[in-house]
């Protein structure tokens, strides 16, 4: 059993590397979008390959855990790991495709100034962290209290559509640029979804609810 | 219908019945447990009611105040560490653990609803109707295979070759041994393999018709090949009768099983469907248990 526990524990340690190189692939894709760097936001493609490796080492070590049939919240843990790295493997691809576009958007002349983008990248970075620090000390309420913020990545990545839109029809020599950063707004978007998944595992790990597709936070009933 | 020891083989056949025999109409004594019929209509029937079940060996109490409804062609799985009172329980489903000296009991078991410690109830009726599949399998060695499947029939007084033959039949089918063993029929019950015996016994158990088939083990001393075999035999046999499994074998249980029973120092800690026992137990004791962190 000491065993056993020990590769829970490694599997978890691995998950939270994993964790912290997505926060830090986003964080810096948005800095080389706001300080206009190129060489930063290349750097987030490396980081995200060592994602993706870690998202391979999590599914081996899982499917290796399965195979001796772990039980109950054994089995609801290593089943959890393997969603969450999948959901933080997606957050490093979403860096990566922040990234890629700043580097287009570096190319011209700054559209304006950024201020709902950085919000947006701090909102879902949030919900991410505080979803996490909830598998990390057993918070289902802290997971439970993320979801509803999804909401509010979701109103600024519509109301940035709407303003781009505008733009786009005002000046049609800023449509390159627009795109771009449409396409930003929604990776910042999906990051937050992929933290309200996180989220969501994590109360199912700890309270053996499924409360994903409910709208509310609230577990189906079968 | 009665527990109640019926001197000839007709009454054997009409005892498994649910409802009384009015008419006199030709028995068929090869259908499957007619006292089935009776739990075809609604989906969850008990078979078994256990109320208030405590057991003690002398001073030693090793099953405390035990209650939980055994449902109806389900396999209901009996978890617990050594010495939990698992198969203690399992025995007094057809009062095999009287045999024990200085055993007494306390509490009711309905099969049926009909109390099985009623005052003129025979013991042997009730392990007819209950029966028993032990962890080892214990063919009797100077029997063929064919005999050993029999025996309990002509023990009852069923006499009359055609029945025993095609009761014989029906019960290797039913216990998937036929195809293995039609051809040697007459062979030593001994020089079968070890999976082959344990289903040799489990047809020797279904030969009397019983309604609730107990199982003590039956497949901790076989290997993964006949345990399979073993466990899919369980689960085409729910469709017709009662299991109650006792198993160290959490996915063993957690394979088979509808409902969990966890047992720890003759209490029962927890009962409920068996996804519930082993992917989010309510208690944890339970969780400790099954994830091996016991104690």
């Amino acid at each position: 059993m000491q065993h056993f526990d020990q590769e829970l524990a490694a599997l978890k340690e691995i998950l939270l590397t994993m964790a912290s190189k997505a926060e830090a692939a986003v964080n810096n894709a948005l800095k080389a979008l706001v300080d206009r760097d190129d060489d930063l936001a290349r750097s987030v493609k490396e980081e995200d390959n060592a994602i993706d490796q870690l998202e391979i080492e999590v599914d081996e070590m899982a499917i290796g855990l399965l195979s001796k049939a772990p039980l109950a919240s054994d089995l609801r843990l290593i089943t959890v790991a393997m969603k969450i790295s999948h959901d933080l493997e997606r957050v490093g691809d979403e860096a990566t495709t922040i990234s890629r576009r700043a580097v287009e958007l570096g190319q011209e002349p700054q559209l304006k100034p950024y201020i709902d983008i950085p919000r947006m990248a701090k909102m879902a970075l949030e919900m991410l962290g505080d979803a996490l620090e909830a598998f990390v000390n057993a918070n289902p309420e802290k997971a439970r209290a993320v979801i509803p913020r999804d909401k509010e990545v979701d109103a600024l990545n519509r109301q940035l559509h709407r303003e781009l839109s505008s733009y786009m029809v005002e000046r049609p020599t800023t449509i390159t640029r627009c795109l771009n950063l449409m396409v930003i707004s929604k990776s910042l978007e999906r990051i937050a979804d992929h933290a309200t998944n996180v989220a969501e595992e994590v109360v199912y790990l700890y309270e053996a609810k499924d409360i994903r597709h409910t709208g509310k936070g609230q577990s189906q009933e079968k | 219908m009665n527990l109640i020891m019926p001197p000839e083989e007709e009454k054997i056949i009409s005892q498994t019945r649910r409802e009384p025999r009015v008419e006199s109409r030709e028995p068929n004594p090869d259908a499957l447990p007619s006292a089935l019929d009776s739990r075809t209509s609604t989906a969850s029937i008990s078979a078994l009611t256990v109320k208030n079940l405590s057991i003690y060996f002398g001073k030693n109490q090793v099953l405390k105040s035990v209650s939980l409804e055994v449902q109806a062609r389900a396999v209901t799985a009996i978890i617990g560490p050594s010495g939990c009172g698992k198969s203690t329980f399992l025995r007094a489903l057809n009062r095999m653990h009287e045999l024990v000296p200085e055993a007494r009991m306390t509490g009711e078991i309905r099969l049926f609803g009909e109390d099985i410690y009623a005052g003129r109830v025979e013991p042997v009726i009730v392990r007819r109707r209950v029966g028993m599949v032990f962890q080892k399998s214990n063919p009797f060695p100077t029997m063929s295979i064919a005999d050993n499947v029999t025996v309990g029939l002509r023990l009852n007084g069923v006499r009359a070759r055609a029945t025993l033959v095609d009761r014989m039949e029906k019960s290797l089918r039913m216990a998937a041994l036929w195809d293995e063993v039609k051809d040697r029929l007459h062979a030593p019950a001994i020089s079968l393999s070890g999976g082959q015996q344990q289903r040799l016994c489990i047809a020797r158990a279904l030969a009397v018709q019983p309604e609730v088939l107990l199982m003590d083990e039956p497949a901790s001393a076989l290997d993964p090949l006949a345990t399979a075999k073993i466990e899919d035999l369980i689960l085409e046999l729910k469709k017709d009768f009662t299991i109650v499994i006792v198993t160290h074998n959490m996915q063993q249980a957690a394979r088979i099983s509808d409902f969990t029973a966890f047992l720890y120092l003759g209490e029962l800690i927890e009962f409920d469907a068996t996804r519930k026992i082993f992917t989010s137990p309510a208690r944890k004791q339970t969780e400790d248990y099954v994830t091996g962190r016991f104690g």
